[in-house]
């Protein structure tokens, strides 16, 4: 049966799930899902975490432990599972408007803080799930529910902010580049430290109608003629309107829970 | 946990190349039809993709992987990889 | 014996009881704790970690406690603001866990380093919804290790987070006390049936239950959204009012046990009910009174303020003819004990709001 896939999902009346039809999230989840299997780690090493949000529904879907938390805070409470549970692996999924805007501050500190987790960060330009209003990645001058005469703020660019903070792996691909996206997971997955994964990903109901950029597939194709790899971008301008996908930054770094045995054992010295 | 889940319906190509899709899945969106570099697919009547040209299918599964609501899969030749 | 503060016997206790996570943020006049948990833990092959604000704290606790340790934060009255969201999202998932408010003067950033009990109605509905709370109050520092002990054990039995509702002054100050080396600890049980039958909010996990958590390999899923037994979003009318109604049974099937007062001379006319550092103060009038007039006054001192066991308040207080109730706010407390007085009773409020601890002669002027 070739739909080993199911092995990897909850699938008893929880398929079909409630994103729209042609949604980029579907897409990363499937990509997600099959780059989880093919690490090899087994279902009970995984906890994937999300907060709240179209992206954030992701986890009630896949066949592990999963942990809905609140807006923004997918970060922390995978902090709080991953440090009583060094072992498991934690994935935190969710979207540009939790993790960047209410949830900045955690992602932040949590790429500067190291600890071992691979953040998927579903960009579509809008909080989806309340109706398409703009979200901090929503491009100046673009329109969304709460921006009808255009969007007022500038928009940042996520993994260099990651960078800055200290991410020692970050790295973007789009739903239009599937099987790219499903080996850029895995690296993250494979990465010991703070993984940032960004995947561009259509909204067609919301960002993309109001911004009149066609259907699912229109705006897959946008993806695909507007992508360009790192390796192509000879200078600064060659990146200029585009999306630039692959491996932004790959670095090493002591990670958290590394250093704290460290302090553990000297804290245990000392008290002899 | 039991994985129970709605039967799809089966195209086979003569070459042994065949898709499945489960249509209580597929919710029409026609990514997988504009992207098949093979134009194998379409959506039918009921608004959900078929394969009218499974013949043309090399077993990319390019499809299977796009796909946002794991409705159509790709059982390729049996070589081995 | 040793001489400890309120804030340092609370750690301990916590520590005594099996907390081996503690995620929090400084904030006076808490700090103590973090930074004891901060010098502990880690000799105990336990996790400290202090966060970049109260609500990562919050989400980390409720984290480490979903996937299996004891947890455990510590906080004042801003910080009580900002984790409120947390609170309510360890009550719909039923995670074990306490949270220490060292009471200050508030609102907003308020008087950092002076008392107020101010907090005590944010105890009881500080987040949104309705929810059920646990908030229990110590009077000394030998309280603040026993009841910080005892929250731990209430938290985990019922799947509730619970608050430990500390002030500036017990936290602060320092007394001689013997504290026991070990305590009973209790240990969460293990669920007995597969992971393909078990229900995380099944029937039979509401109350000393046997609980999966994260990396049991049980595959559970947590959420805040309303949900079912299986832990899955629900919009059905009758699964809604279900998991609402399980949430209230937590108190409604324990307000017994939970109920801890002490009392005295209850026949007395006139009644002085505290709780808190002010109850030090109330006692001390009390005596003081006695000694002047002769005549006998009835003390009740709450422990346990949420639940608030009307009932049995109400039998406690019936033969009383004027309560006075005290405490550091305007009036929090008074609410829930005017309503079970008699009508006709007198309830007097003895408040002091201005950072200072309430006196005895400001007890006796109304007594």
């Amino acid at each position: 049966m070739n739909q080993e896939i199911f092995n990897s999902l909850r699938v008893d009346d929880r398929l079909p799930h409630i994103l729209c039809p042609g949604c980029g999230i579907g897409s990363a989840m499937n990509a997600m899902v099959r780059a989880i299997s093919e690490s090899g780690l087994e279902k009970d090493e995984i906890c994937v975490v999300s907060g709240i949000g179209c992206s954030s529904r992701v986890p009630g879907y896949v066949d592990c432990d999963t942990f809905h938390t609140l807006h923004g805070r997918a970060i922390p409470s995978a902090t709080g599972v991953k440090l009583a549970h060094p072992n498991m692996e934690c994935i935190v999924i969710a979207g540009d408007g939790d993790l960047l805007a209410i949830g900045g501050n955690h992602f932040i500190h949590a790429a500067r803080r190291n600890l071992d987790m691979t953040v998927i960060l579903i960009n579509n330009f809008n909080y989806g799930m309340t109706g398409g209003q703009y979200s901090p990645t929503t491009p100046q001058g673009k329109r969304a529910k709460t921006a009808p005469y255009g969007c007022v703020e500038r928009d940042f660019d996520a993994c260099k902010m990651a960078e800055a903070a200290g991410a020692v792996f970050v790295a973007r691909s789009t739903t239009y580049h599937t099987p790219h996206l499903k080996g850029l997971i895995k690296q993250a997955i494979k990465k010991n430290g703070f993984a940032l994964v960004e995947v561009i990903s259509q909204c067609p109901t919301l960002y993309g109608r109001l911004n009149r950029m066609g259907d699912a597939v229109k705006m897959l194709e946008y993806f695909r003629d507007n992508s360009i790899t790192v390796s192509q971008v000879k200078e600064p301008k060659d990146a200029e309107g585009k999306i630039v996908i692959g491996v932004l930054h790959d670095s090493e770094a002591q990670e958290y829970y590394d250093v704290y045995k460290k302090v553990m054992e000297l804290a245990q010295k000392v008290n002899k | 946990m039991k994985k129970s889940y709605p039967k799809p319906v089966e195209y086979k190509a003569k070459s042994g190349i065949e898709i499945h899709v489960i249509k209580e899945f597929c919710k029409g969106c026609g990514i997988c039809v504009e992207f098949c570099p093979k134009d194998v697919l379409n959506l039918g009547n009921d608004l959900k993709v078929n394969a009218p040209n499974i013949e043309a299918c090399n077993g990319d599964a390019l499809c299977e992987l796009r796909c946002p609501d794991f409705a159509i899969f790709v059982k390729k030749l049996k070589k081995n990889k | 014996m040793q001489l400890l503060s309120g804030n340092e016997a609370c750690a301990l206790g916590a520590i005594r009881a099996g907390v081996r996570f503690f995620a929090g943020y400084p904030i006076t006049p808490s700090t103590e704790i973090a930074e004891m948990m901060s010098e502990e833990l880690p000799k105990l092959g336990g996790i400290f970690i202090q966060m970049e604000d109260e609500i990562a704290s919050i989400c980390a606790m409720v984290g480490a406690s979903a996937a299996g340790m004891k947890a455990m934060t510590a906080t004042s009255g801003p910080g009580f603001s900002l984790m409120q969201e947390g609170i309510g999202y360890a009550v719909m998932t039923e995670v074990p866990c306490v949270i220490v408010n060292v009471q200050r003067g508030g609102p907003a950033t308020g008087l950092p380093t002076k008392v107020a009990q101010a907090d005590v109605m944010a105890a009881r509905w500080g987040t949104h919804g309705d929810h059920p709370a646990v908030a229990l109050t110590p009077w000394n520092v030998m309280e603040s290790f026993l009841l910080t002990v005892k929250a731990i054990e209430v938290s985990e039995r019922l799947r509730l987070p619970v608050i430990l509702l500390s002030d500036e002054i017990v936290g602060h100050m320092r007394e001689v006390v013997s504290i026991p080396e070990s305590v009973p600890i209790y240990e969460r049980k293990k669920p007995l049936k597969s992971a393909d039958e078990y229900l995380h909010y099944g029937d039979d996990t509401n109350f000393d239950a046997p609980v999966a958590h994260f990396g049991d390999g049980y595959r559970i899923h947590i959420s805040g959204l309303t949900h079912r037994k299986d832990g899955f979003p629900t919009n059905d009318p009758k699964t809604i009012a279900w998991k609402m109604d399980r949430l209230r049974d937590k108190i409604d099937l324990n307000r017994d046990w939970l109920h801890i007062e002490e009392h005295f001379d209850l026949d007395a006319e006139t009644v002085i009910v505290s709780y808190g550092s002010s109850a030090r103060t109330a006692l001390e009038a009390k005596y003081e009174f006695e000694r002047k007039s002769g005549k006998k006054i009835g003390f009740l001192r709450l422990v346990t303020l949420w639940p608030f066991h009307y009932k049995k308040v109400a039998d406690l207080l019936q033969n009383a003819k004027r309560v006075l109730v005290v405490e550091m706010n305007q009036g929090q407390m008074i609410r829930e004990i005017s309503r079970v007085v008699h009508r006709g009773i007198d309830v007097v409020g003895v408040n002091r709001y201005d950072g200072e601890l309430i006196t005895p002669e400001e007890v006796l002027t109304k007594l």
